[in-house]
């Protein structure tokens, strides 16, 4: 460590991406400071779904499908590791998860997507399909108007709140430290970085920013691109009621304590993290149309939170030219890739000083115009 | 234990709890009556299967959860009794 050094590493943002690089650091003897704004910012690792999800990603590019499979294959592993450390059970459960088609027109596009992504895999993508009366064996409370659904098994689900509370725990067991501050300034000095956090100024060998919408701000301090959008999604939490759905979906889980969570809506509002009544009916009644029992069921809350995209709805991992040992990663998937963030990437940064040659295609300059 | 500070006579109904018939007072929610019957064991939570009876009185805490004509989840300091309500403990929903 350069001697000017407090830290190896500092990692920037506290969410799921930054708390899952931070712990793969600290497990690889690094010194490791993870330094998270606090509840000012906007959160997006806490308004999660929970989903460990595959099937559909990936569409126009193999290297993301690859990616998201190789972190699912991964999560068994990670979630025992995980478990170990923290004693933390956070409801880990990979069976596979079932993705409803309402009409014959949607079960036929399901087929032609699913089956171009599983011959462009190097990871050996596979799904089923089923229809009504094979899903209903599966899911015996199917209403009449669900065609049917596509299954992978590598999809799987996790309480998020959970995962983020051992991760932070682990974190920090494996000696790292947990800062709640807010960035404002990072800078290069050559050799080692300068973390301005509030009225302290922190140094470290390597940088790597996690800091979901506010990279964008940060990247450009040290030499990264960055070009992210907001898209709002709302969730809908119900009572808790007799377990009945053993798979999670796209749109509906079932949490290992009974309420269940439905969701996905995709909208174009800006930062505002709020909920509106169109969209929460829109989601029931999807819902509803696929069991149709749970009209009788309550919801108890609901919430918007903000996903993190870029126009082609892939992730990005960069790695600075200009200041090296700074590294970015911007993702709206933290879930699924957390195993990959915590097992391989982080280990990448240390033992190689870069990342994988397959995220190369993952880099911010791609947005060049 | 809880005790009754309203001296006002109301009408009493007629009410079951777990196939028991209790007489309570009219206006009175499910939770105050059944408290004033001698209960304090209306639920066994989903998480952990643990005893719970009414805590908050005004809707926030979900410890009163009961089962009222066979529908399960029923906030019982939010609701009223009503005559030949019939009203069950709430099993643990996981088991």
């Amino acid at each position: 460590m350069n001697k000017m050094c407090d830290f190896d590493s500092i990692v920037i943002g506290g969410g799921m991406i930054g708390s899952s690089i931070a712990f793969g650091l600290a497990k690889q003897d690094e010194k490791v400071a993870m330094i998270d704004e606090g509840d000012n910012a906007l959160r997006a690792a806490r308004g999660n779904f929970g989903l460990i999800w595959v099937q559909g990603k990936g569409e126009k590019n193999s290297s993301y499908a690859d990616l998201t499979l190789q972190s699912a294959k991964k999560w068994p592993r990670f979630n025992n590791e995980l478990m170990a450390l923290t004693k933390i059970d956070i409801g880990f459960e990979q069976k596979g998860g079932f993705d409803f088609c309402l009409n014959q027109e949607e079960f036929d596009e399901r087929i032609i997507l699913l089956k171009h992504i599983a011959e462009n895999s190097n990871e050996q993508f596979s799904y089923e399909m089923f229809n009504h009366e094979e899903l209903a064996k599966k899911l015996p409370k199917i209403g009449p108007e669900v065609v049917g659904a596509s299954y992978s098994s590598w999809d799987g689900h996790v309480n998020p709140l959970l995962l983020l509370r051992s991760l932070h725990k682990g974190f920090q067991e494996l000696g790292g430290k947990l800062l709640t501050h807010s960035v404002s300034d990072i800078k290069y000095n050559d050799s080692y970085f300068s973390v301005q956090a509030k009225n302290s100024i922190i140094n470290s060998n390597k940088v790597i920013l996690a800091a979901g919408f506010s990279n964008q701000n940060l990247a450009p301090k040290i030499g990264l691109k960055m070009s992210l959008f907001p898209q709002r999604g709302q969730i809908l939490v119900t009572e808790k009621i007799k377990p009945f759905l053993d798979y999670p979906t796209g749109l509906i889980r079932q949490t290992n304590e009974g309420g269940l969570l439905l969701g996905d809506s995709h909208e174009d509002v800006g930062f505002d993290d709020g909920t509106n009544l169109q969209t929460m009916q829109q989601i029931a009644q999807r819902v509803t149309t696929i069991f149709p029992f749970l009209r009788d069921v309550k919801m108890i809350r609901a919430w918007g939170s903000l996903r993190i995209l870029t126009d082609d709805r892939l992730p990005i991992y960069d790695y600075s030219k200009t200041c090296p040992g700074a590294y970015t990663v911007s993702s709206h998937s933290g879930v699924t890739l957390a195993a990959i963030h915590a097992l391989d990437i982080a280990s990448y940064i240390v033992k190689d000083g870069k990342l994988p040659i397959s995220l190369n295609c993952f880099s911010a300059e791609r947005f060049n115009d | 234990m809880i005790k009754r500070i309203d001296s006002q006579k109301s009408e009493m109904i007629r009410i079951y709890f777990e196939g028991k018939v209790i007489y309570v007072h009219k206006g009175d929610t499910v939770a105050s009556a059944l408290l004033e019957a001698g209960v304090t064991h209306f639920q066994n939570t989903t998480s952990r299967g643990s005893q719970r009876g009414p805590f908050c009185m005004m809707g926030v805490c979900f410890d009163c959860l009961v089962e009222i004509d066979e529908q399960p989840n029923q906030q019982a300091c939010m609701i009223n009794v009503y005559q030949e309500m019939k009203i069950k403990r709430q099993a643990n929903l996981l088991k």
